[in-house]
């Protein structure tokens, strides 16, 4: 399979190329391209040396790591080609800074009683010292998840925000077409690497849902001829239906604490949101419209539950307490605006919005209520944010073809992430490991 | 924003990503904390006798139709569909072993579970009318297909146009 990259030209061209060679040099399950845009856009210039003590291992984790940072767009990698630097080596600032770099990071890699052990260290090239030094554990077979590790560390270093690259996607990918179709459910990395089907049948599966401490799915199987919302714990494979009542089940969304699914059910005819009791199973209806109720998402607090409701005559987004009640409207531009999902700091909501016949990403700031539209496409779905809020990870079409793509909060940087063989839909963004 | 992205972008030359490609080892993580599982899947419906499922497949029997179309954003069962769904209704009526299904379908346009709803509001609007012409509703299941399973592939209106509707299906058929 092939890779390509594309990166905009930027006053930074000739590193921004050297990235890109960082990009194109690593494994390739799901092809990720990755497009920045945003010309002038501020990126810190990083050195990433390959690792020292285990040298092979140091050299493919590092590759991990630069892969990471670049795909934000935030960073270029300045090109240390087969340079090796331990996490204890002496930093020679002034070389550094003549090379252009902002940031260096420096690590020793290990192999204690079967487990793969990284210290890293990052250097502050501008200020002439450290910004800190962990140490990253993780299984022995589990490598690329120590690159992840490593690269959050650096990330927050850098950013001050927490990274991402540790955590996993979900989505589903189907094969064929009419009623020969195949569909998985497909559990990776945030890079789309380590993809793994967790389920697998002849039937549609939509809106996987991750458990907050990202353990289980929820997620709709048609496996029964209708819509049913079932359970899956990942490690062991065990599922249950976890709302199979007369009708129509779907859309879970799992409170903050775990506790509860709220779900979308026509049992009483329509389609109207319950709250399940997960250890009960009991489920409490908390709308109660003549009209469409779907898509509910918590607010980060449990407070408040967004969903999306034709009450007003065409689908829109509201908010109501998490235990039913008084629902009001928060989407207004337009008519049609559907799939909200916020932010985890609860400040933004991720959206579909139709406009000019296409469906696109867009996002509201609660408090402003300024809305910013991030892409032009024609039909995207299914918005998800990744866990620190800075990706917005969503469904496109491309060529005919289902892929993901995710565009940043602020819309300066976009990636796209294409399924081998088949269309990948209904990403769900889960929290870090 | 959309035209710095068209304008402005560098193209790498495919030869040397598949030389790069070529030049690196790759090791991916072995996910032992991920189990793969297949569905398991029956629905216990009872059986229906032999007379009546010919009933159903008889092609001079209205039994024989088993779709409801609808018209864009619509949702109400259009009169043609009367004759059709009364003998569905009265033969529900006099078969207590039967049981139906009905599927309702969307276009593939917008949201999925948005879809899914609305599929569902065209399923319940066939059930309401079988129910008003005397079928029990015991034995009428609504249920929703969304976008999910389009009988046509297609961005046209003849496309769009086949999958808004609703099916019915009955005991064996699901």
């Amino acid at each position: 399979m092939t890779l390509r990259t594309f990166l905009t030209r930027s006053t930074r061209g000739l590193l921004a190329a050297l990235s890109l060679i960082t990009l194109i040099a690593t494994p390739a399950y799901a092809q990720l391209n990755v497009e920045v845009v945003g010309a002038g856009a501020q990126r810190i210039l990083v050195a990433v040396p390959n690792f020292g003590g285990d040298d092979s291992l140091g050299r493919e984790i590092a590759a991990v790591v630069r892969n990471d940072l670049a795909s934000t767009g935030l960073f270029n990698i300045i090109n240390t080609d087969t340079l090796v630097a331990e996490e204890n080596s002496a930093v020679d600032f002034a070389a550094w800074r003549s090379r252009g770099a902002d940031a260096l990071a420096t690590a020793t890699t290990s192999r204690p009683g079967g487990q793969i052990e990284v210290r890293v260290r990052v250097a502050d090239i501008v200020k002439r010292g450290t910004l800190g030094n962990t140490t990253v554990t993780v299984p022995g077979n589990s490598m690329r998840l120590a690159g992840h590790k490593v690269a959050d560390f650096i990330y927050q270093k850098l950013t001050g925000q927490p990274g991402y690259f540790s955590s996993r996607i979900a989505y589903v990918l189907k094969q064929g077409n009419g009623p020969t179709a195949q569909f998985q459910l497909i559990v990776a990395d945030a890079d789309g690497q380590n993809p793994v089907p967790v389920f697998k049948y002849n039937q549609p599966i939509i809106s996987p849902a991750w458990s907050p401490d990202g353990t289980k799915l929820a997620y709709v199987s048609f496996e029964k001829s209708k819509p049913v919302i079932f359970e899956q714990t990942l490690k062991t494979g065990a599922r249950r239906a976890v709302a199979s009542f007369r009708g129509s089940n779907s859309a879970p969304a799992w409170s903050p604490d775990g506790s509860r699914l709220v779900v979308a059910l026509s049992r009483e005819g329509g389609t109207q949101l319950y709250s399940i009791a997960l250890a009960t199973g009991q489920a409490t209806r908390i709308t109660n419209t003549s009209g469409i109720d779907t898509e509910p998402a918590f607010s980060p607090d449990g407070q408040w539950i967004y969903f999306t409701s034709d009450r007003g005559g065409s689908p829109q987004i509201y908010k109501m307490p998490a235990g039913g009640g008084g629902a009001q409207r928060v989407s207004f531009d337009g008519n049609y605006n559907v799939s909200a999902r916020p932010s985890r700091d609860g400040r933004t909501l991720a959206f579909i919005t139709r406009r000019d016949g296409g469906f696109r990403v867009a996002t509201l700031d609660l408090a402003t209520r300024q809305v910013t539209v991030l892409t032009d496409s024609q039909r995207d779905e299914s918005p998800t944010f990744s866990p620190n809020g800075q990706m917005i990870l969503y469904a496109t079409i491309l060529g005919g073809r289902g892929v993901l793509a995710a565009v940043s909060a602020d819309g300066q940087v976009r990636q796209k992430l294409s399924a081998v063989n088949g269309d990948a839909r209904e990403p769900a963004w889960g929290p870090n490991r | 924003m959309q035209n710095i992205t068209r304008k402005h972008f560098i193209r790498l030359v495919p030869a040397l990503a598949v030389a790069l490609l070529a030049a690196c080892s790759s090791t991916p993580d072995n996910s032992s904390d991920l189990a793969s599982v297949d569905a398991t899947g029956t629905s216990g419906v009872p059986k229906l006798s032999a007379a009546a499922m010919a009933k159903l497949r008889d092609p001079n029997s209205p039994l024989s139709k088993r779709s409801v179309y609808f018209n864009y954003d619509q949702y109400d069962v259009k009169s043609e569909y009367n004759s059709q769904l009364q003998a569905h209704a009265k033969f529900i009526a006099s078969e207590p072993n039967a049981r139906v299904l009905l599927q309702g379908n969307t276009d593939d346009r917008g949201s999925r579970e948005y879809n899914l709803a609305l599929g569902q509001r065209r399923a319940d609007a066939v059930k309401k009318q079988l129910v008003l012409m005397g079928a029990p509703e015991s034995q009428i299941e609504s249920v929703s297909l969304g976008k999910e399973k389009p009988k046509a592939l297609g961005d046209n209106e003849a496309a769009w146009a086949e999958n808004r509707r609703a099916d019915m299906l009955y005991n064996g058929e699901y």
